[in-house]
């Protein structure tokens, strides 16, 4: 039996192992907020948060966080760097058709826990693995900043 | 469609578009579904969600007792925010705010259908493409905006006892200046409901306009659910009991399914069953393995072993393709357009310029792959899906189950970007997802299923843009004036063509062009040769078109010593539009101005091309940077759009950034076949612009009062041709092929 | 005159001492067959593997008679050698196609004198280590082969340029180069190390890759396991060499490395050693791979072609973290640094830990240390996978759009930023690699 957490409550698992955690969160948890896009960590959809730190879930085999704690996008606004982040988002009107943007704001959201105030250079470092096909990725860079200024000021 | 004739704009959406734009495979809705005559009583029956309206004036226009506004729509919000586009204008007609109002998807029902989709198909359809929907909307959504107000006003004044024109409406509340009365929709929705459809109404002039032309745009209405991860798309929808269905295509296009053994897929743990689905001409078809898991199914595909039988299959490969078109490209064909005489030689001084040009084939690769979900119970049958092509896809399902049409409802969802690939003449994968869900049921599998494609899936069994051969010859004078063009594209057709007719589609932008030519012929072959389904992508023709037309007139002006945007200016006198878009664009890149030289020796150089396509005009310049290694980065884009009155600035801006990045990727991507398989298979092979190539933006809006057109597909196709023009004006080389590739030969 | 009977003495030199080199070669004793504990099956073979099958994963017979998708063991597998392309043969039991017919005696004699059917085989078979192996373990290989599945499956001739195309030249090569001679225990050493040699040996094969070859195609002695390139990878130092070799590794890096493929803080096996721990060493017991690692152990150090030495801490890996790259990493070649952030650190992160997978970690690998980039550029353009207790773990390859630029450019880069190494890798020798042979 496989145990860890998903946003704050327990989970327990006893399928196969090697289920990719995005499976697990998708089809057995209903967290469908985190998207399948490529199924091979070169897209970003399926990112999620494993003890705070940024992982592609489609390749990660639920046994491997037995014991840990996986945030995924439905509670992101629970943090305040999340909720940060979502409100630029909104303001700064980033999705288009939208599928993409749960990995971007979880991708964001670890890039701002890092780096409080990242540079231009440090977005395309962290961001550059998650795709958006419909390219809003000027917004999505707006947003980042907006977002670090704001967590500035609040600090 | 009934007209109003009080109303302020000259003319309906649709007039100076073609009949070939709404083929266009996307942006958004073809035009507004319904007449206002069908009214009350049809409208109450259109949609289930009208059951809790207290006002459903007409079938777009839906109130509910606290007041708050429903807009129906008839096309797909994959992106454009075309959702938003409908609210605005239903928001700015009924004077109420936009917090107030929310957008729902219309369900495939013929009187959505789209009056031009009738004329084309010879039958009414309904769907959603050819960056129309604002412009099919403007007139339609704010006529069925209005009629609602005034109903309402009309019920106030009679409560009153006033005349309508004494009243006026603030955020949705009706105010009776003189007697300083107010009430607000909520309260007045009964009445109304009991008053008759006014014949005429009155549309806002726009210098009253509030939420149209904002500088800042209207929010997004699917911003927040975006950002959450609530939106629901097809992948995510659920419902009780549902399998999964994943599903193994045959290795070779066409190839059929010989014999399959399914024992280890079935000994899975989780596996639900193994079901066949008989391909045909218009889907691939193959072995679906069902389980409550994506996983697992994917697992049990893995497991099975499989027969294929390919005597029908593609056997080719793109070599070949190429090879038949490009004899095809030196024999005479179909003329789509012919003025004056072409000139065969330059006159005494002057320069031809020709050369073949060669594009593959290109996969949308959406972000969400493709995916429907069917849920068939007795007689009926429910498609839940990012519905971009309602009652065809609706007709398609009908068709494999012996239904009538109205046994077949569907459920528009969000869709993860579509840019043509989910409204499908064919139908395809919607064809796939039913005729799987009717095997499984004469299986005894009685449960919702949703088809779900793989990445790899959607790439090798997905429709394509079509590969095209294109030989482009051009006379230039001493004085570097364009005398004769003569242009010939082979490619299969978008459509199944009768023999001998000739696909507007793909040769749009070629065939009524900007520029002013006087000696023009251009042709085309659409082969049937080769059984590889294409499809339109976003902006259609155009994205081959724009690439050979605005590199040539480049290599033309390079080859004469002129300046590219001065070339261009002197051939459009008889398009001022394009015009005024081209100034605008050189002036906001500073164009007359070199680049400052870049470090370490790399050079940096501007692009510059211009594209009117779905009523649009844009114009992009591209600043790119070449290193000393051939790779290259565009560094900044400034864009021109004159697209008609702007309804929501912000989100042109957004499709302007957005379609550039997409046809940006075109420099990179294609789509081979080898032995009749696709080689590409997932993004490590099919690259698509990242946040690292992505390119700062300066869009620049023409003030317009003309009609809106569409902003979904007219950002892509000068995209790739100004970032090649920059880089041939550095390298010297012409591209005449594509994929160019991440980096280019330097001297 | 004088230079001409000096040339004629030194003639007349070399051919008595061919002479008796040949005379030497055939009338040396082969020696005794080798016995468990030494041979056979492993002391702690599990109850539901025979043992046929299990000599037969030691010996990796399935990696080179296996075509790529195709039906195990029965043969078609391609080999690019430099004088043109051999296929591996049917060892399924099929009369036509196959070994059905075969008697013990040709079988025995193929694998260990390099006998085929058709007369003397190539040594891409690796009969020259095959044939210390015991004529018990050949035949218990044999009937494992004999008990699985028939498959018609005819060989492709093999397309050989003259005079590699004539077999009986093989027959001289055999007297130049082949020592026929059974394994020899060592007294001085425990069983388990006898056991490891005769793993590394006859059966596994190791230096068949590892050991660079002499001009005649035949293994250099002196240089045992010292490292070499082979169809167009790198087989690494594996001596007890601490600087160029495996000398530094921990027992549970070596461990890891042979039992999964991934050695923690080290490589993770790719290409064709990704096939040979797949197919081969994955399936070896706890107790066998310990004896091959006492083996390995005492491999006299060499320093072979000395050109991967590895940083286990490079400057940059040490400033980055998972998200981002450190602030002072040198950014010499922005294309390769773009290149590697797009496609790259979603898997391998800045800090080369690898993020969904150990398998993804690059800290400490040789490929990222080895200035010339030679494994690197293949796992570039082909990808690669390893299926360990039947997960896959795939790198996929970026050969279909990366030109050779590009390969060029995200390689330097790697090799700048995870092993503090300055890659020499050129466009051109991408373009020749990507010519040459996939492996
Ligand atoms: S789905 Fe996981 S990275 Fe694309
Ligand atoms: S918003 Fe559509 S893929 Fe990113």
């Amino acid at each position: 039996m496989i145990t860890f957490t998903v946003n704050g409550s327990s989970h327990a698992f006893d399928g196969d192992p090697n289920m990719p955690l995005l499976w697990y969160l998708r089809d057995e948890a209903d967290l469908t907020g985190t998207k399948f896009g490529c199924g091979i960590a070169m897209c970003g959809a399926c990112t999620v948060h494993i003890d705070g730190r940024p992982v592609r879930s489609c390749l990660t085999p639920v046994a491997s966080v037995d014991g840990r704690s996986v945030e995924t996008i439905e509670t992101a606004e629970n943090h305040p760097i999340g909720k940060l982040v979502q409100q630029a988002w909104v303001e700064g009107q980033v999705p288009q058709c939208g599928y993409c943007q749960s990995g971007q704001i979880m991708s964001a959201v670890a890039l701002l826990k890092t780096k409080p105030s990242p540079t231009d250079d440090d977005i395309d470092a962290a961001m550059s693995g998650n795709i958006c096909r419909c390219a809003t990725y000027p917004r999505i860079r707006a947003a980042i900043h907006s977002a670090a200024e704001k967590l500035a000021y609040e600090a | 469609m009934k007209r109003n004739s009080t109303r302020h704009e000259p003319h309906d959406g649709f007039v100076g578009l073609s009949r070939r734009q709404f083929l266009g495979g996307m942006g958004a809705a073809l035009t507004l579904a319904v007449s206002l005559k069908s009214g009350i009583a049809n409208a109450a029956s259109l949609a289930s969600e009208a059951a809790a309206d207290a006002f459903a004036p007409n079938a777009f226009i839906r109130i509910d007792e606290a007041g708050k506004v429903t807009v129906v729509s008839s096309y797909l919000e994959m992106g454009q925010g075309t959702f938003t586009g409908l609210a605005t204008l239903a928001a700015e007609e009924l004077d109420v705010p936009m917090r107030d109002v929310s957008v729902v998807g219309s369900p495939a029902d013929l009187r959505y259908a789209n009056p031009i989709l009738e004329a084309v198909f010879g039958r009414p359809v309904q769907g959603t493409g050819g960056s129309t929907a604002m412009a099919g909307a403007w007139n339609q959504m704010r006529e069925a905006a209005a009629t609602a107000r005034q109903m309402l006003v009309n019920a106030a004044a009679r409560r009153w006892q006033v005349e309508p024109a004494s009243l006026s409406v603030t955020d949705g509340v009706v105010v009776h200046e003189a007697s300083g009365q107010r009430i607000a929709y909520r309260d007045l929705l009964a009445d109304a409901a009991e008053l008759p459809v006014p014949e005429n109404v009155q549309l806002k002039s726009p210098d009253d306009f509030r939420l149209i032309g904002a500088e800042q745009g209207t929010p997004r209405v699917d911003v927040p659910a975006k950002t959450n991860g609530s939106a629901i798309f097809t992948q995510d929808k659920k419902l009780p009991g549902m399998l999964v269905a994943v599903i193994a295509h045959p290795p070779k296009l066409w190839g059929k399914v010989q014999s399959v053994d399914s024992s280890q897929a079935e000994a899975i743990p989780g596996v639900v069953a193994v079901v066949e689905v008989p391909g045909d001409d218009k889907i691939q078809g193959g072995v679906a393995v069902l389980a409550h898991n994506t996983w697992v199914a994917r697992q049990g595909r893995g497991a099975l072993k499989i027969t294929w039988d390919d005597s029908q299959a593609l056997t080719v490969g793109s070599e070949a393709i190429l090879s038949a078109f490009r004899d095809l490209a030196e024999q005479p064909g179909i003329v789509a357009e012919a003025r004056g005489t072409l000139l065969d030689d330059a006159p005494e001084g002057g320069t031809v310029i020709e050369a073949v040009y060669e594009q593959p084939y290109l996969a949308h690769s959406a972000m969400e792959p493709m995916n429907c979900l069917v849920d068939l119970q007795g007689d009926r049958c429910d498609i839940y899906n990012g519905e971009q092509w309602h009652t065809g896809d609706q007709s398609a399902a009908a068709e494999i189950l012996g239904f009538e049409t109205e046994q077949v409802s569907i459920h528009q969802l969000y869709a993860g970007g579509s840019f043509g690939r989910r409204a499908n003449a064919r139908s395809d994968y919607v064809r796939e997802a039913v005729t799987l869900a009717r095997t499984a049921r004469d299986q005894g599998i009685e449960a919702p299923i949703k088809l779900v494609w793989m990445r790899e899936d959607d790439m090798r069994a997905t429709q394509y843009r079509p590969l095209t051969v294109q030989k482009s010859r051009m006379v230039l004078d001493d004085a570097g004036k364009l005398l004769s063009w003569h242009w010939r594209i082979v490619g299969q057709s978008f459509m199944e063509m009768p023999e001998g007719a000739v696909d507007d589609s793909l040769v749009e932008g070629a065939k009524e062009m900007d520029y002013d030519v006087p000696n023009l012929r251009v042709e085309q072959h659409n082969p049937t040769t080769f059984p590889v389904p294409v499809v339109w992508l976003r902006s259609v023709g155009h994205t081959h078109t724009a690439f050979v037309g605005e590199t040539q007139i480049d290599e033309a002006a390079r080859a004469t010593g002129q300046d590219p945007y001065q070339f261009r200016r002197s051939m459009l006198g008889n398009n001022p539009r394009a015009l005024a878009v081209l100034d605008l664009v050189a002036e906001k890149s500073n164009w007359d101005t070199p680049l400052p030289e870049g470090e370490n020796g790399e050079r940096r150089h501007r692009g510059m091309a211009l594209r009117t396509s779905f009523g649009t005009v844009v114009a992009h310049v591209a600043e790119v940077t070449l290193h000393t290694d051939g790779s290259y980065v565009v560094d900044r884009v400034v864009t021109a759009i004159d697209c008609g009155v702007a309804i929501n600035p912000d989100v042109i801006r957004a499709q302007m950034e957005g379609g550039f990045g997409f046809g940006l990727s075109f420099l990179r991507q294609g789509i081979v076949f080898e032995a009749g398989s696709v080689v590409q298979s997932n993004f490590n092979d099919y690259p698509v612009m990242r946040m690292n190539a992505t390119p700062q933006f300066d869009v620049h809006i023409v003030p317009s009062s003309n009609a809106p057109s569409g902003v979904g597909e007219p950002g892509v196709p000068p995209a790739a041709p100004a970032v090649a023009n920059a880089l041939a004006a550095m390298t010297g080389h012409a591209y005449h092929s594509l994929p160019l590739g991440g980096s280019v030969a330097t001297s | 005159m004088k230079f001409r009977k000096l040339a004629g003495g030194a003639v007349a030199i070399v051919v008595i001492v061919a002479v008796a080199f040949v005379a030497y070669r055939l009338l040396k004793p082969e020696g005794p067959e080798p016995t468990p504990p030494i041979a056979g099956a492993a002391q702690d073979l599990p109850d539901d593997m025979s043992r046929g099958e299990y000599l037969t994963k030691a010996a990796d017979c399935a990696a080179c008679h296996t075509e790529k998708g195709g039906t195990p063991f029965a043969g078609g597998r391609p080999f690019q050698l430099p004088f043109g392309t051999i296929y591996a043969t049917n060892l399924t039991p099929d009369e036509e196609t196959g070994i059905g017919k075969w008697s013990d005696e040709a079988f025995v004699a193929a694998v260990r004198e390099g006998v085929g059917s058709e007369g003397h085989l190539y040594p891409a078979m690796p009969y020259t280590s095959y044939t210390g192996m015991s004529r018990d373990d050949i035949l218990a290989i044999k009937a494992y082969l004999e008990s699985l599945p028939p498959v018609n499956q005819p060989t492709p001739e093999n397309s050989l340029s003259f005079p590699f195309n004539q077999r009986w030249g093989m027959a001289f090569w055999n007297l130049a180069f082949f020592d026929e001679t059974r394994f020899t225990p060592d007294s001085d050493q425990s069983d388990a190390w006898n056991r490891g040699a005769y793993l590394a040996g006859p059966l596994g094969h190791c230096g068949e890759c590892h050991t660079p070859r002499n001009i005649g195609f035949a293994m250099q002695s002196h240089d045992y396991l010292a490292g070499t390139e082979v169809q167009g990878w790198k087989a690494y130092n594996t001596t007890s060499d601490s600087l160029y070799g495996i000398g530094s590794w921990s027992d549970d890096q070596l461990r890891g490395y042979l039992s999964r493929g991934h050695a923690p803080g080290r490589s993770s096996a790719s290409g064709p050693m990704a096939e040979v721990v797949e197919y081969s060493l994955q399936h070896l017991t706890d107790g066998d791979i310990d004896a091959l690692i006492a083996y390995l152990r005492s491999v006299e150090p060499e320093q072979g072609d000395r050109n991967v030495t590895v940083n286990v801490t490079p400057a940059a890996v040490e400033a980055s973290n998972a998200v981002l790259p450190g602030d002072d990493a040198p950014v010499e070649d922005p294309h390769g640094r773009r290149l590697f952030e797009g496609d790259c650190a979603g898997c391998h992160q800045w800090n080369g830990i690898g993020r969904q997978t150990e398998y993804a970690s690059l800290g400490g690998s040789s490929s990222v240390n080895d200035p010339t980039g030679t494994a690197l550029i293949q796992v570039l353009l082909r990808g690669t996978s390893i299926e360990i207790d039947g997960v896959t773990q795939r790198m996929p390859g970026f050969g279909g759009v990366y030109s050779d630029t590009d390969i060029a450019a995200v390689a330097n880069y790697v090799l700048a930023h995870f092993g503090d190494k300055e890659g020499t890798v050129t466009a051109d020798e991408v373009a020749e690699r990507r010519a040459g042979p996939a492996h």
